[in-house]
């Protein structure tokens, strides 16, 4: 390879979701030299999936709504594996963050009075638990996080951020201090690989919902950042906590967002029965994400699922009406005709929990600093890396995440990452420099994958991302057991090797799709290896992870974060803070809905 | 489209796809290739992936596979569309396929078009809402009937389907700012909270930027979200003729 190109940067971005690009803007907008290197072009991202909403006590639909209620949702959404001074701080800030969205041009709808949108979203209440349904979920129609990533691009125009827009980061450069000082990457466009560094590198990747055969995510989410921290040694947090959404649409799992459920829209079997009354009686349909998906489960594992293979539910809308749907549901009733072949307004919506949101992630503090575990097990800052967004666990959504969080995730977190690096850049940060060797170290993956040395046994990416996606699947969906798990796991570390071996059929420089997804599903396999021995651990039943063998869950054994390191698939336990700055956490309780 | 999705879809498609690898094609060329659909009204980004795992030297763009992100925006039998969104059952009726790159611009390789020129009119409508007045402590307040103003504009994804089966964008690309950037430019001149309409207006008032629209309508027919660029360019239109009076 030619003398490879170097560029450097106060800041770089991986990542041009919600959570990059609200970190971007935050330092560009302050003047500092801030690259996003993003594989797609920033609006392209999936954050432009999100449909009903970015929840926040913002006082619209309820003047009274007050932010220490959606805390206590939020952790007792997450089954109290949240770290409350992050929700604090999450709930707290929401309101100006929200706001500020909105004075960049976000086109929130708006209320009679002219205010902000908000509609109820699931696990949403008033005066903790006790004063009824909340609606506290700020709405742009069903398209909220389309409104809100080009609301985000456009003001990083505003602000002239440098975008690599298709270019691809390959992996971290760590000097031998251990410090991160930029990563390579390549662009798809041309195949020029380039060493790209900067005082702050921030990982804001977002998820990897395609390690999962039926999935809400698009293509490109195959947890790229979490890949490279791994690959790079740094730990990740709470991996066996996977969300599955109670309605994608059966066959194709696209998201129907809960904003249907919220607006008044109701889950029946075939009997046409209201089934979640009986088991959330009082949130009915809108429990917590996790309690409504397994209902469905059990439904259809008690043959009341509908169709000819009784293997989906149903969605049922009509009753709403055409003006409503057609107002607030526009999309929805689009996706419903394209990917169901039915017309919300007349028919209900075939769904199937599918997966959708990973809470785990790299643990991170409030101001995205990345940590690791010191020695003694406490936590210690990794030099020059940065994480936020789904890709990060900072961690507000513990065991599971509450609908319309994960957007408010993005931009508190992106903000409050960009806030700190710009303090950080103005007391002046050294740009710290890696060897040759450093940088030659960051290289490998990719020179062992263009010499096609590996000795590749007629393996295709495609056939071994369906073996992987079907274990997953089969291994570790909505109900896990040990036996299952283990068995699961054998077989995804037998993909292992074929998964590295993978060579190119196709060595062009010119836009080779084949090379990235080669690359992607590397990096898809780290985050799958680490699913699997994270939930194998967990002997319990705790939000998103339900296991058939541990029914109950342990808070004298298991009130804690998983880890997992990728050398030796080491695993490891970190303490969930209960220590909010301006108030008394939430204990513990029996979580019901 | 049968009410209960049932197409009758042949089991044989007839595939035509453009294809152009620059470091290994003298010019491009047409690939002939048969497909099995099983009978199922797939959508043609599923076609494409499993022309994909046959040969993986095929490149387009895609991600979201719902029709939100506009990414997989290319040529389908003739009409610019999203891959991700059209079945078979609309776009080979007869049996037969035909792929080709979006028209207009500059070819990367295989369906993957360079786009600069696009994002450059998008950006050069100033696409921010602009208002230099203190904000308040809360949003700025707007009416529903203000918001409704803006339904059928920000909707827009950048898949370019509309631009690139401009025939005025093809002639001037370097000076019509092309049915997608106008649609944005209307975006933000019909937002309630944007103060700029004066600056926005002069900066398409020339005889190119808007004006060499014909109203060919192409915009509206090839949009996949169903949003209409010839009015909104009518709207900013008569913004110009009434300022100029």
């Amino acid at each position: 390879m030619a003398q490879m190109r170097s560029m450097t940067f106060d800041a770089l971005i991986i990542g041009g979701g919600g959570a990059g690009l609200r970190t971007a803007l935050q330092l560009s907008g302050s003047g500092y030299r801030t690259a996003v290197v993003s594989k797609v072009f920033p609006t392209r991202s999936h954050t432009v999936s999100a449909q009903g909403g970015i929840t926040c006590a913002i006082g619209s639909a309820d003047a009274e709504d007050d932010w220490r209620w959606h805390m206590y949702d939020t952790v007792k959404g997450a089954d109290y594996i949240g770290d409350q001074a992050a929700i604090e701080y999450m709930c707290r800030t929401g309101p100006e963050v929200v706001f500020e969205l909105e004075h960049m041009g976000l086109p929130f709808s708006r209320t009679d009075e002219g205010r902000i949108y908000q509609r109820p979203f699931g696990g949403q209440s008033r005066e903790y638990g006790k004063g009824g349904q909340a609606a506290r979920t700020c709405a742009a129609a069903d398209r909220t996080g389309h409104a809100l990533l080009h609301t985000l691009y456009q003001n990083n125009l505003r602000h002239e951020t440098t975008f690599f827009n298709e270019w691809f980061a390959v992996d971290l450069v760590l000097n031998s201090a251990g410090t991160v000082t930029g990563v390579i990457a390549i662009n798809i466009e041309d195949g020029e690989t380039v060493l790209l560094q900067s005082r702050a590198t921030v990982l804001a990747t977002g998820g990897a919902g395609r390690i999962y055969a039926s999935t809400t995510n698009a293509h490109i989410n195959t947890g790229d950042g979490i890949a490279m921290a791994l690959r790079a040694g740094i730990m990740v947090q709470d991996m066996e906590m996977w969300q599955f959404h109670p309605t994608g649409i059966h066959g194709a799992g696209v998201l129907v967002t809960e904003g249907c459920r919220g607006e008044g829209g109701y889950l029946i079997n075939r009997d046409g029965e209201r089934f979640m009354e009986r088991y959330a009686p009082n949130a009915k349909d809108l429990a917590g994400r996790d309690v409504v998906a397994r209902s469905m489960v059990l439904e259809l594992q008690e043959e009341r699922g509908c169709g000819d293979e009784r293997d989906h539910l149903l969605l049922k809308l009509d009753h709403l009406g055409e003006e409503v749907l057609n107002s607030r549901l526009p999309g929805i009733c689009e996706l419903a005709r394209t990917f169901a072949h039915v017309d919300p307004v007349r028919e209900p919506i075939p769904v199937v929990p599918t997966c959708h949101y990973m809470m785990g992630g790299v643990p991170v503090n409030i101001d995205g600093q990345i940590l690791r575990q010191a020695d003694d097990g406490s936590d210690e800052v990794v030099a020059g890396l940065y994480a936020c967004g789904e890709s990060a666990c900072v961690s507000v959504h513990g065991a599971n995440r509450l609908g319309g969080n994960s957007l408010l995730d993005l931009v508190v977190f992106g903000r409050a990452t960009g806030q700190f690096i710009e303090s950080a850049l103005r007391d002046g940060i050294s740009l710290e420099s890696a060897s040759s060797d450093d940088v030659e170290r960051a290289m490998a993956r990719l020179r062992r994958l263009d010499s096609g040395s590996a000795g590749n046994n007629g393996d295709t990416p495609a056939a071994l991302r369906r073996a992987m996606q079907g274990i997953m699947q089969r291994c570790f969906g909505v109900f896990r057991s040990g036996e299952l798990m283990r068995t699961g796991r054998d077989e995804l570390q037998a993909l292992r090797p074929r998964i590295e071996a993978l060579s190119l059929s196709d060595q062009s420089s010119v836009f080779n799709t084949e090379r990235f997804e080669v690359l992607e599903l590397q990096n898809l396999y780290e985050v799958a290896e680490a699913t699997a021995f994270t939930a194998e651990l967990r002997t319990e039943s705790r939000g998103a992870h339900a296991r058939e063998d541990y029914q109950e869950r342990d808070d004298e054994n298991w009130l804690c974060h998983s880890l997992y390191w990728r050398d030796g698939n080491r695993c490891g336990r970190r303490a969930v803070n209960f220590s909010p700055a301006g108030m008394d956490a939430f204990q513990p309780t029996v979580r019901s809905y | 489209m049968g009410k209960d999705g049932s197409n009758v879809v042949s089991n044989k498609l007839q595939i035509s796809i453009y294809r152009y690898r620059p470091e290994h094609d003298e010019a491009p060329w047409m690939q002939d290739l048969e497909y099995e659909t099983g009978g199922r009204d797939l959508m043609v980004l599923d076609v494409l992936e499993g022309l994909r795992e046959q040969d993986p030297s095929l490149s387009y763009r895609r991600s979201c596979r719902e029709g939100v992100c506009g990414s997989d925006g290319m040529n389908i039998s003739g009409r610019n569309n999203l891959a991700c969104i059209t079945p078979l059952s609309q776009a080979a009726p007869d049996g037969r396929l035909v792929l080709r790159p979006l028209p207009g611009l500059p070819v990367v390789r295989d369906l993957v078009v360079d786009m600069t020129m696009f994002y450059r009119q998008y950006e050069s409508i100033a696409p921010y809402l602009i208002n230099d007045s203190p904000p308040p402590a809360i949003e700025r307040l707007q009416s529903p009937e203000q918001r409704a103003q803006l339904d059928g504009l920000y909707e827009c994804i950048l898949c370019a389907c509309c631009s690139t089966s401009c025939p005025s964008f093809w002639w001037n690309p370097e000076r019509f700012v092309g049915p997608a950037g106008l649609l944005q430019a209307w975006r933000f001149l019909a937002d309630s909270r944007d103060t700029a309409d004066e600056e926005r207006l002069a900066g398409l008032e020339d005889a190119f930027s808007l004006f060499r629209c014909h109203g060919i309508q192409n915009c509206v027919a090839s949009c996949p979200k169903k949003l209409n660029p010839t009015r909104a360019i009518g709207e900013i239109r008569n913004q110009l003729i009434k300022r100029a009076v």
